[in-house]
């Protein structure tokens, strides 16, 4: 490489030294450089390796349409790969390597892939793997899933750490009258008029530096237009990316705070993710340069005519010594002219033959010339030219650099992510922006517009017309048309090759050639979806900003059709890449979601509780006694509830006050069941369907007073049960006076269970009448008082089918409430149990929970048909019985044991007859646990046809997930005390 | 990001709301027929353009809402509660 750092050029701080690795090796840049500039002036040529070639590359381009310059940046777990180094500022002790090279990207031993280069052409690997007879009948995929680890490696780029991210992320959110993309000419001077006219302004720039590309000028000094922009009051936010526009003029920006920084503040976030709300949108985000594809365009050494003068006038590098540019427009001759002048040798190749430019004659200008073939591998040794009427090989040029200009496309991105498509205009050959309904304007070059006085102008009217569209003005404005050079571009996509295969290339950082595109046309791959999906043109991180045009233009070439007609793949976004943890900010780890815990939470850990979560809840699981197991624990303190007696935090339960004078008439709508004729002082198990006839949630509704029940739901539905109250009430039934409050967060709820909880209770409550079986009976429910004066309520419902109690108290009680039952059940031998325990003790009794009620059973699937009222309408009792919930095949629910009673078996295992064992089955197994009432394993589940069918039948568990297979017998899901002798008791 | 202007709250992300659905819908009485709600809750018109649907200010006031929205551009006409009173009330304050 013949690039050097020259004197008196760029606007570096040149006595701030900064020292950085590259590829292990120590080099040294200023303050002001980025990676890419400092290995420029390094000498470094090589930087990368490419994507299925293996080819050397080096860098294309200074800012974030880089499609050669990708490498890794930090080490261990903040090692980052596929960083452009074009856009990545140096630090103090960066570093950096190159990536997708063995052992290094000057010597990689896959280079020899680049010789095999017939082979990996577009679709080869699925052509190959999949297809190789005779795997090709219907066997072609394990193969390819076979070699597709191997392929994977072989290609690719940089790796991820692997470990979890140390950094940390934040999402900001701001609001704007109007939000300014874009800080050269265009969108500064939108932003000046905007705050001038009283505007609230935000201004971005993914720069470190405003300026735009002006910043690739001798003589430009933001310092000046800095403070008008700061006098002015606008917010001015850098090295920050708009990468998305989404609905209501809602924009997108991730901000790198640290990623310039060399020790960073570990307090800031490294990244902040930005959800702007504007009330419209300007964007100047320029344009960006095109290459040309001729063959080898891609050696070490090539990049576009407006980088050269980036590296030049920002950096003070020189990038060659005997420079050759070839281009097809008037924006290149400024550059020649500056590179010349800085001490280098410049021909221009220009391919247009007529045309007039002035220039102080300091360099050659060859008209009617276009590049045919870069000579060398590693780097430049000389270009093949030829004319522009034949495009075959007429001299060879000696040089060290060459300088493309294929034309600029305007970044119509961020529209093109709110479904505007651009359209073709000829005379520039480019696509430009249409007009957006939403309030979303386009200026600078961003519309077309090459010279800056059009820009500044164009942005002046982007603001007017924003204002205009914000009612807050009725001025006229115009754009500047489009265009701006004194002479025409003369399109210019690709130089054919006429000799053997070329690697000439349309998008370098995924390898694809124009060879590929005409492969994907020959095998009929002629749609712009189609073809890029074939090719993977334009997939890359870069997203085809540079090659995407010529692609088209190839495809068009070939169908006979103009650009137009061939079509604009969509943008998307994100503009550039926004890393996951940026996206994630603080919702990671334990923040990754909310956490809910009981108000007795401390209290059953101080007792020895551990804990699981259950939807967003943390409840305790089991009580393990010194070296107890999870199964010690659980049956034992199931076999103490049926003994004795048990305490179980039930808070997670989801509470719903009910009230007002149609309460009644409300619940009788909802639930399946009759509610018409509950007396205050009771409550009822209750089952709520939902539109369509299927099962919605169960729970228990008590009626406290004449207008007025609590309603309990199970834990993982209170949320929607909620809002389906809410959503009846107000859209529905509007007529109904009835209030909803949600109560979950405002009452502890525990269950007192065994046949010993009546004798804990009429000690724990201030007047022991009111819990015996006359005053409370089964289902009963009373408001009183525990011991100390604390309010309660206390109904006798029973999950575990034991003699049990709910015992509610507001939630500031729950430690004393917790302290005074565990006190007194001690005294009977009792236990505090966990949800293991107490998925133990439903499953024994035939109890159904989410597992059961999975949103496909009916009523009558869960054998609760007596639940469902004949002598009322309610919500789904018009549909529980359509169609197929009719049909007698349905899996009815029921109880299983395994035939021999040693063996155990597992929820999820599927159900089949003997000698039928496949697919879905007959039934499915849902819940399982070991009885400590039987003594054996049993299971809950469903079965086609029921019990009725399958009595005395020995049917199969097959459980080909954890290959078991056992011999099942069904039974009544009721597996103890059928008749409920011990709940009424 | 659609923004929802919430009568009670103000301009809000949508991420406060949940979608309900169809607010056209007249759902039957509960005593109707299988084939009435069958109609009601299975048969749905894909509209190309405005149509009136519910959200729920879930994370909000709770109120259940009207919005008329263009299915092809997200672009808002109108926000009214869905219950009757409260739009009576949300008029008087206006």
């Amino acid at each position: 490489m013949k690039t050097r750092r020259i004197d008196n050029y760029g606007k570096i701080n040149r006595d701030k030294i900064l020292s950085f690795r590259w590829d292990k090796k120590n080099y040294t840049g200023f303050e002001g450089d980025t990676l890419a500039s400092a290995l420029l002036a390094n000498k470094i040529g090589i930087v990368g390796r490419s994507f299925k070639y293996h080819r050397p590359r080096g860098i294309f381009s200074s800012g974030v349409e880089e499609s050669g310059a990708l490498v890794t940046i930090g080490s261990k777990d903040r090692r980052d790969p596929n960083v452009r180094a074009t856009t990545q500022e140096l630090y103090n002790g960066l570093e950096a390597s190159g990536q997708n090279a063995f052992p290094n990207v000057n010597f990689d031993l896959a280079g020899i892939n680049n010789y095999l280069g017939r082979f990996f052409a577009a679709g080869f690997y699925y052509k190959t793997f999949m297809g190789i007879p005779p795997l090709e009948w219907g066997k072609g995929t394990a193969i390819w899933m076979f070699f597709e680890k191997f392929i994977r490696k072989a290609a690719g780029m940089g790796s991820a750490s692997g470990l979890p991210d140390p950094d940390t992320y934040e999402h900001a959110h701001d609001f704007c009258d109007l939000i300014v993309v874009g800080s050269g000419p265009s969108g500064v001077a939108a932003a000046i008029e905007a705050a001038e006219k009283k505007l609230d302004v935000i201004l971005v720039e993914q720069d470190s530096l405003i300026g735009g590309n002006q910043l690739a000028e001798n003589d430009f000094d933001n310092s000046q237009i800095k403070n008008q922009l700061e006098n002015l009051g606008i917010k001015i936010m850098t090295r920050t990316t708009a990468f998305g526009l989404y609905d209501n003029c809602v924009v997108g920006l991730l901000e790198r705070v640290t990623d310039h920084i060399s020790a960073p503040n570990l307090n800031i976030p490294r990244q902040r993710f930005w959800t702007i709300r504007a009330k419209h949108i300007i964007v100047g985000a320029g344009a960006i340069e095109r290459h040309i594809a001729f063959n080898n365009n891609d050696i070490p050494g090539v990049m576009t005519v407006n980088a050269s003068k980036h590296y030049l006038n920002r950096y003070g590098v020189l990038t060659g010594k005997r420079i050759a540019i070839a281009t097809n427009n008037d924006s290149v001759y400024e550059t020649a002219h500056q590179l010349s002048e800085a001490g280098a040798d410049i021909t221009v190749l220009d391919s247009r033959s007529n045309f007039e430019i002035e220039t102080n004659k300091n360099f050659e200008i060859r008209k009617g010339y276009v590049p045919y073939n870069i000579n060398g591998s590693k780097k430049i040794h000389s270009l093949d030219v030829s004319k522009s009427e034949n495009m075959n090989k007429y001299e060879t040029i000696n040089c060290d650099q060459v300088l493309l200009s294929g034309g600029w496309s305007p970044a119509v991105h961020l529209l093109s992510h709110r479904g505007v498509r651009p359209k073709w205009d000829y005379s520039n050959a480019c696509f430009l922006p249409s007009d957006s309904k939403e309030n979303i304007t386009m200026v600078g070059s961003s519309r077309g517009l090459w010279n800056k006085n059009d820009c500044i102008a164009s942005g002046i009217a982007g603001t007017t017309d924003a204002l205009n569209r914000l009612g807050i003005s009725k001025t006229n404005y115009f754009f500047p048309k489009p265009g701006g050079w004194k002479n025409p571009i003369q399109p210019l996509y690709e130089v054919k090759y006429k000799k053997s295969r070329s690697k000439s290339f349309v998008d370098y950082q995924h390898d694809v050639t124009t060879d590929d595109v005409r492969l994907a046309h020959r095998e009929g791959f002629i749609s712009v979806e189609h073809l890029k999906r074939y090719t993977t043109l334009g997939m890359a991180n870069d997203q085809g900003k540079m090659g995407n045009i010529i692609g088209l233009s190839l495809m068009a070439e070939l169908l006979n059709k103009e650009i137009p007609e061939v079509g604009t793949t969509v943008f998307r976004p994100p503009y550039t890449p926004v890393p996951i943890g940026a996206l994630s900010g603080r919702n990671v780890g334990k923040h990754f979601r909310p956490l809910r815990v009981t108000p007795m939470h401390q209290w059953n850990i101080d007792h020895g509780a551990k804990m699981i979560e259950v939807g967003l809840y943390q409840r305790p699981w089991y009580y393990p006694k010194e070296n107890e197991t999870l199964s010690d624990s659980y049956i034992r303190e199931a076999s103490t509830v049926r003994k004795t007696v048990g305490i179980c935090d039930v808070t997670s339960l989801g509470k719903i006050a009910i009230q007002g004078p149609d309460s009644t008439e409300f619940l009788n709508r909802i639930y399946s069941n009759g509610f018409s004729k509950l007396q205050v002082g009771k409550a009822r198990y209750g089952i709520m369907l939902r539109d369509d006839g299927i099962v919605m949630d169960d729970g228990t509704s008590w009626r406290l007073a004449e207008n007025e029940y609590f309603m309990t739901t199970s834990t993982g539905e209170a949320a929607k049960v909620m809002s389906w109250l809410e959503e009846l009430l107000q859209t529905r039934w509007t007529d109904l006076n009835v209030n909803v409050t949600s109560v979950s967060e405002q009452w502890a709820g525990v269950s007192v269970a065994g046949p010993k909880s009546r004798e804990v209770l009429n000690n724990c409550v201030d007047d022991s009448l009111v819990v015996n079986n006359n005053n409370l009976p089964f289902m009963g429910v009373t408001s009183t008082f525990l011991k100390g004066n604390i309010p309660c309520r206390i109904a006798r419902i029973s999950f575990s089918g034991e003699l049990a109690f709910e015992v509610y108290v507001k939630s500031d009680f729950a430690n004393t409430m917790m302290d005074l039952l565990w006190a007194n059940a001690k005294k009977y031998d009792g236990c505090l149990y966990g949800l293991e325990a107490l998925g133990a003790l439903r499953v024994e009794k035939g109890h159904v929970t989410a597992a059961e009620l999975d949103g496909r059973v009916t009523i009558d699937d869960a054998g609760l048909s007596k639940m469902a009222s004949t002598k009322k309408s309610y919500i789904g009792s018009a549909m529980r019985k359509r169609g197929v919930l009719k049909n007698n095949d349905r899996e009815i629910l029921v109880g299983f044991f395994p035939s021999n009673l040693k063996e155990t078996f597992n929820a999820g295992t599927i159900v089949c007859e003997k000698n039928n064992i496949k697919g879905q089955g007959i039934g499915r197994i849902t819940s399982v646990t070991y009885s400590p009432e039987l003594g054996h394993w049993i299971g809950l589940g469903f079965v086609k046809g029921g019990l009725d069918k399958w009595k005395d039948i020995i049917l199969v568990g097959a459980d080909p997930v954890r290959n078991k297979q056992m011999n099942l017998k069904v039974v009544s899901p009721h597996m103890i005390d059928p008749k409920g002798e011990r709940m009424y008791a | 990001m659609i923004r929802i202007n919430c009568p009670y709250c103000g301009e809000r992300d949508h991420s406060e709301f949940s979608y309900g659905g169809d607010a056209t819908i007249n759902y039957p009485s509960l005593d109707a027929s299988e084939k009435e709600w069958t109609e009601a809750i299975f048969f749905r018109k894909n509209i190309k353009g405005f149509q009136f649907e519910t959200w729920h200010h879930s994370n909000g006031c709770r109120m259940w809402l009207v919005v008329e929205r263009s299915t092809v551009t997200h672009e808002i006409k109108s926000v009214k509660p869905c219950h009757p009173d409260l739009q009576k009330v949300v008029e008087n304050n206006k």
